[in-house]
């Protein structure tokens, strides 16, 4: 376990270093003048370019440019926005939001997927198994631009019952919407992946023994195959949550929420280098240590596997 | 999940006419031909089929459905609703919201397949040799796999298209080199395991043994035989290629001046879904038709040719 622990952090940070840099390059050559995208309309003077070209480096090369962000990322220093603002200071403010959706979702996906897929499992072949599958199918199927904003204009303004933008206090049911429509991005594998495994498992041996020694149909699914078949639903949570990011900028945008994804998609329209490279640094660092623990979560779960 | 019975009773006399049993006897079914027997049953099957016909008869020849132009709008038809004369009312620039949606389905189209194909390609070069070659050249090739999965999906799209995709062009371009360059990674580790479980077969060994080299043998011998999962998997990557575009395109850094797209008509109609709503949920309906036929194909496909899921 231990080595293996070992082994897992070490490729976290081949992989932490390589995305980082990959995201650095793209953005960086991405800027034809971050300059005058930052004066807008108004001309700037040589000695202005001067001195806020110092300030950026950018006149420095590639590599020392990626040197001096990653210093900042490491020692959490996110550096200004193009606006000025202080990028981990614009974070601190957005992120709350953001994280009390992606929770909302990901807990009411959850609750939903499991207890489907459960009950799919149980009467496999029957009318609700056939009738979730499909409907898993549909929802797979349905992009979050087509969802997002149709869930907006059906439960949001036709039928107002949810409101149709949040804020950045909003209260729970608030982001009650949003966080359906952005849960529907991860249900569908989650409802799947627990339906095929509860299969598995009925067959299982234990469960012929829990059974013969007496104990209700009821405590053998729901105790006894419930616990062995959500290990690999478990496992999705880490891919989940790069869906769920995406899902966010998406979601964020249409319902108006000021979250991590509503400045990300901001700051692409304005052309903000350093805020996108800042924010989505953050993101990838985040996602990686999740599925990192996600995999020590794994091997501490079932300890039928062995990692070498 | 569909009734066997009641498309065999129809079905069953068919080949029985032709040459077909004959045929059978004598030979064993291939994977492929056990498959087909299975798919030709499946009702999820041809529904998928039959809307993905319908799709790219629109993308190839969109005024087989639509006389009206979509790109001569008149402002005095703002969303006006439907008529005889424009099915799906107008939009807020006076368009036509039908000739637009049947327009659209060819950029949708052309980035989805051309987008796959590259993924594909890449996907099968990266499993192909991670897989064969084993050992050195597969860790390198994993962990630059790991790099790519290490950047969430539509972080690293929008920062790449946005890098791509040139003032006066339409972005067709740079959307498929986007699409493609992020999405192979899902291919090659299906190519890789396929591989590697395969390239021990006794074939193999037969092919090398006759002195064919690594060229060769992952080309001839071990590819046909590995082909099938991988398939499978860009034909779902199709359908979730088309879903990307359309997000990215509505994000503003996909498809865009004078470009027809159902992202871009959805990310217009949006802010006026109070005031009409046709706009919004015609596009919406046929991205949503368009992905799920693609989704459906891959998933029946994957069904027919491994029984074991079901």
């Amino acid at each position: 376990m231990f080595r293996y622990i070992v082994r897992r952090l070490l490729q976290m940070v081949l992989t932490f270093f390589g995305a980082t840099f990959v995201v650095f390059a793209l953005t960086f050559a991405n800027q034809d003048d971050p300059l005058q995208a930052l004066a807008g309309e108004r001309p700037i003077t040589e000695s202005q370019r001067i001195a806020l070209t110092e300030r950026y480096h950018l006149n420095e090369s590639f590599l020392t440019q990626y040197w001096y962000y990653m210093k900042g990322l490491l020692t959490g220093d996110l550096g200004t926005s193009l606006t000025g603002q202080k990028i981990s200071a614009m974070l601190a403010n957005a992120w709350p939001v953001t994280l009390k959706l992606a929770l909302l979702a990901i807990v009411i996906a959850a609750t939903i997927a499991v207890t489907a897929g459960v009950y799919s499992a149980i009467r496999r072949g029957g009318l609700f198994d056939n009738v979730t599958l499909v409907a898993t199918l549909v929802v797979l199927a349905m992009p979050i631009v087509v969802l997002a904003p149709l869930a907006q204009l059906i439960f949001g303004i036709k039928l107002g019952w949810f409101p149709p933008t949040a804020t950045r206090d909003a209260s729970l049911y608030d982001l009650l919407l949003p966080a359906l429509v952005l849960g529907s991005l991860v249900i569908a594998t989650e409802l799947r992946v627990t339906r095929t495994s509860v299969v598995e498992n009925l067959r299982a041996d234990y469960v012929r023994t829990a059974r013969a020694k007496g104990l209700t149909r009821r405590r053998v699914i729901w105790v006894h195959v419930l616990r062995n078949s959500l290990i690999p639903v478990v496992t999705l949570i880490g891919v989940d949550l790069g869906g769920l990011m995406s899902g966010a900028i998406v979601t964020e945008k249409i319902f108006n929420i000021p979250g991590v994804g509503f400045n990300i998609a901001r700051a692409i329209t304005t052309e903000d280098g350093p805020l996108v490279v800042g924010f989505v640094s953050v993101l990838v660092v985040i996602f990686l240590i999740v599925n990192l623990l996600v995999d020590l979560l794994y091997a501490a779960l079932d300890p039928r596997i062995r990692y070498e | 999940m569909s009734d066997p019975n009641a498309v065999t009773a129809v079905e069953a006399p068919a080949p029985q006419a032709g040459p077909r049993p004959g045929r059978k006897s004598d030979k064993p079914r291939s994977l492929a031909g056990d498959a087909w027997i299975d798919l030709r049953r499946n009702k999820i099957f041809w529904v998928s089929v039959v809307l993905v016909v319908v799709i790219l008869l629109m993308a190839i020849w969109p005024s087989l459905f639509t006389s009206a132009d979509p790109r001569a709008c008149t402002l005095a038809n703002q969303h006006k609703g439907a008529s005889g004369s424009a099915y799906f009312g107008y939009d807020f620039q006076g368009c036509d919201v039908f000739a637009k949606t049947v327009y659209g389905a060819r950029n949708s189209i052309i980035v989805g397949i051309m987008s796959t194909l590259l993924a594909g390609v890449i996907g099968m070069i990266f499993g192909l040799c991670a897989g064969y070659f084993g050992g050195w050249a597969d860790a390198v090739l994993s962990r630059g796999i790991d790099i790519m999965l290490g950047i969430p999906f539509l972080l690293g799209a929008i920062v790449l298209s946005n890098r791509l995709v040139t003032e006066n062009s339409d972005g067709v371009l740079a959307v498929t080199l986007t699409l493609g360059l992020l999405t192979w990674t899902s291919a090659a580790r299906v190519m890789r395991s396929a591989v590697i479980s395969s390239k021990n077969q006794d074939y193999v060994a037969a092919g090398r043994m006759l002195g064919a080299g690594p060229g060769r043998l992952m080309l001839r011998h071990i590819l046909p035989n590995s082909i099938a999962s991988f398939i499978v998997v860009l034909t779902i990557l199709l359908g979730t290629n088309i879903a990307s575009e359309a997000t990215l395109s509505f994000l503003g850094v996909g498809l865009k001046n004078d470009a027809i797209s159902w992202g871009i008509s959805i990310s217009e109609a949006s802010p006026y879904a109070r005031v009409a709503t046709e706009p919004l949920v015609w596009p919406s309906i046929f991205l949503a038709a368009t992905v799920l036929a693609f989704i459906m194909l891959g998933d029946a496909i994957r069904d027919a040719f491994d029984p074991k899921l079901r």
